[in-house]
């Protein structure tokens, strides 16, 4: 029972780090139909940021996640209004190279400036766990869990509650009624695509902290994000929530209970049995798909 | 027609002018190392070692009169890119003989290369036995396998205390870890302490909490990890943090730097198999040999801690030379042939080769030393 309970313990902090991962990839692809390739880039700037300000500036570890998330707004912003605002810009394929282009880019850019050695991130927590009977968790790992509900609470709020997000579901559902009724779909489109980066730049200096920050740590958080986005529903920010929870549940009971050694592979196992059933996704509506 | 003489002329004297330059064009050693990707410290630490080794011998005058060069790829912690690392330096560089590849996934998928050319590779940190079993002629290790390595810790059972009864095992998902694991139950075996559960983490994971948790109630004493640099840190961290109950034993010779300037919870100890302890160098077979790679790498500025894996490429590159120098030329062969005869004195020890695997295709093999240190709160102890 005490293991069972570690191991959820485990899973929903890892969870609430994908949710952010996840919700960050899919509002720009929901809104703006671009497969944001350079997500786990700017996942790895926002760690290397937050390493950045800590441990060369002296500046407080938290402030840091905001520089961050800052850093990371802007970067998004400049990466929309410079390539994806092209008028000659056609069909999803050029948009896509454009991302992958970006990606290589960063991540180069990452390793001339950082180095391939991996950083540590230092915090302000103790490095003692907290126990509650035999489940532990240390209070750095509950305080990236804290953040990341709190963004994920006042990321729905934002979308559902306010005029702003009014008008991003407006232009989601339709980008010509939106314009007709007066909403400034450019201005949607750089806004949406600078908050998507500054959630991935936040979840990048909330986790390498918990871990450590290397140049190529994107490439697997890219994976594990489309992974989540593809379960969740491509464009379903419910689903990205969602499914950032389910891959962090399989792969914690599954590497626990059935073999370690496809930890990875259960993730990917059950999307494919997802596909199968529901193409669509978990949770994203029929028409999207295509 | 004078102005084409005159370009003759200085045409021929500028050739004779440059017969000399050729002459004393540098020796090139290829170096192959994991510079970025998941194990990319260790890489690095290595290729300095490799750095200080080059610049120790053009000092002393070079080889065969001419200076040393090292011509250092990067194979991003990839065996697909470690054979193109050893395909690049092998046609496009011309380099006779290589150092690398630090894992043993990288170095077995460098293997076949090595045979298609005919260039002998000095292998500096993959164990993995398979290495020098599999019938690859140009296959020098002067790495310890993972089975020797076991036999080291074997003699040091005694000083655990309370002794070790009971072992569980987390291992990186690739050859070194498997086989490290392997060996090392094996022993265990033969000392009659009983196997619990092993656990494996792929090698660019990050979160090992599933592993940990997994481990916790095994009512094992000690828990054998094998990986590299990056993994044995958050290894040791979230352990400490999951309140892990077992001793942390780790293998393969690379140190968990990190914690030493942010170390985990207070007073949780872990031991350490290394090749190389730099804070006891006086211990070293050569003490003068080890002190002297010490003083070099501390003058260039590198992290102190990386020099219990700096000194593989040290020795590596040392070993090469003295190759080069018995074979008195650059062609493969020669120096294949020449390495089966060297002596070196080492910062690990005494550098030989000894046959192993199967009869006329045999690899070569050293017999390295190997040291037990202990971590708590960021100070270490040597044993």
């Amino acid at each position: 029972m005490q293991e069972i309970l570690q191991h959820t313990v485990n899973a929903m902090v890892l969870g609430s780090t994908y949710a952010l991962l996840g919700i960050g990839l899919t509002i720009i692809f929901g809104i703006m139909r671009v497969v944001n390739f350079a997500h786990g880039e700017l996942y790895t700037l926002g760690a290397y940021v937050a390493y950045g300000m800590v441990a060369l500036l002296n500046l407080d570890f938290f402030s840091s996640i905001l520089v961050a998330a800052t850093v990371g707004m802007l970067i998004g912003a400049l990466i929309e209004f410079a390539f994806l605002r092209r008028k000659d810009l056609k069909n999803i394929d050029e948009v896509m190279l454009i991302m992958i282009g970006i990606m290589i880019i960063m991540q180069n850019l990452e390793l001339m400036v950082w180095g391939g050695v991996a950083k540590i991130i230092p915090t302000p927590f103790s490095q003692d766990p907290i126990s509650f009977g035999d489940v532990s968790i240390s209070p750095t790992r509950l305080f990236v869990f804290s953040i990341a509900a709190i963004l994920l609470f006042i990321f729905y709020l934002g979308i559902e509650r306010t005029r702003f997000g009014l008008a991003i579901r407006a232009t989601f559902q339709d980008q010509d009624a939106a314009r007709i009724v007066g909403v400034n779909v450019k201005a949607i489109y750089t806004l949406t695509f600078a908050l998507g980066s500054a959630m991935a730049a936040v979840a990048g200096a909330l986790l390498a902290p918990m871990f450590v920050a290397t140049p190529l740590m994107g490439d697997l958080a890219s994976l594990k994000a489309f992974a989540i986005v593809i379960l969740g529903g491509l464009g379903s920010l419910g689903g990205a929530a969602i499914g950032g929870f389910l891959l962090a549940f399989i792969e914690e009971f599954g590497a626990s209970y059935i073999s370690s050694a496809y930890r990875d592979a259960f993730g990917f196992l059950v999307i494919i049995i997802v596909m199968l059933f529901r193409p669509q996704g978990l949770f994203a509506a029929k028409e999207r798909v295509g | 027609m004078a102005m084409s003489k005159r370009l003759l002329t200085s045409l021929l004297f500028g050739t004779l002018a440059a017969t000399p330059v050729w002459a004393a064009d540098p020796i090139k050693i290829g170096v192959s190392q994991p510079l970025t990707g998941a194990v990319a410290a260790s890489g690095n630490y290595v290729t300095n070692g490799a750095k200080i080794a080059a610049a120790k011998i053009n000092e002393n005058g070079g080889l065969l009169g001419r200076q040393v060069e090292l011509v250092i790829e990067d194979n991003k912690s990839n065996p697909r890119e470690a054979v193109n690392a050893a395909e690049k330096l092998i046609l496009s560089d011309k380099v006779p003989v290589i150092m690398g590849a630090w894992s043993s996934t990288y170095t077995l998928a460098t293997m076949p290369k090595l045979e298609e050319y005919g260039v002998p590779m000095v292998v500096e940190t993959s164990s993995s036995s398979k290495i020098t079993k599999a019938g690859n002629p140009w296959i020098f290790r002067i790495a310890p396998t993972s089975a020797m390595e076991a036999q080291a810790f074997a003699k040091t059972l005694d000083s655990f205390n309370p002794p070790i009864k009971k072992v569980d095992f987390l291992s990186v998902n690739n050859d070194w870890g498997l086989g490290a694991s392997q060996e090392f139950e094996k022993m265990f075996k033969e000392h009659g302490i009983e196997i619990g559960r092993k656990e494996t983490v792929a090698p660019a994971t990050v979160d090992l909490s599933a592993q940990l948790s997994a481990l916790k109630d095994t009512g094992s004493d000690t828990l054998i990890m094998t990986s590299g640099v990056e993994q044995l840190t958050l290894g040791i961290r979230q352990a400490a943090e999951q309140q892990l109950p077992q001793r942390i034993v780790t293998t393969g010779g690379s140190f968990p730097e990190p914690l030493l300037e942010s170390p985990g919870p207070k007073g949780y100890t872990s031991s350490h198999l290394l090749f190389f302890s730099p804070w006891t160098p006086e211990s070293a077979v050569h003490p003068e040999i080890a002190g002297a790679f010490v003083d070099a790498w501390n003058e260039e500025g590198y992290s102190f801690p990386g020099l219990s894996e700096g000194f593989r490429g040290y020795d590596g590159i040392m070993t090469i030379a003295a190759a080069i120098e018995g074979a008195g030329s650059t062609e493969s062969e020669a120096i294949r042939a020449a390495l089966w005869d060297v002596q070196v004195k080492g910062v690990n020890g005494d550098i030989s080769f000894f046959k192993d695997g199967p009869e006329g295709k045999e690899s070569a093999q050293n017999e390295p030393n190997v040291y037990v240190v202990q971590l708590k709160d960021g100070e270490v102890t040597a044993q």
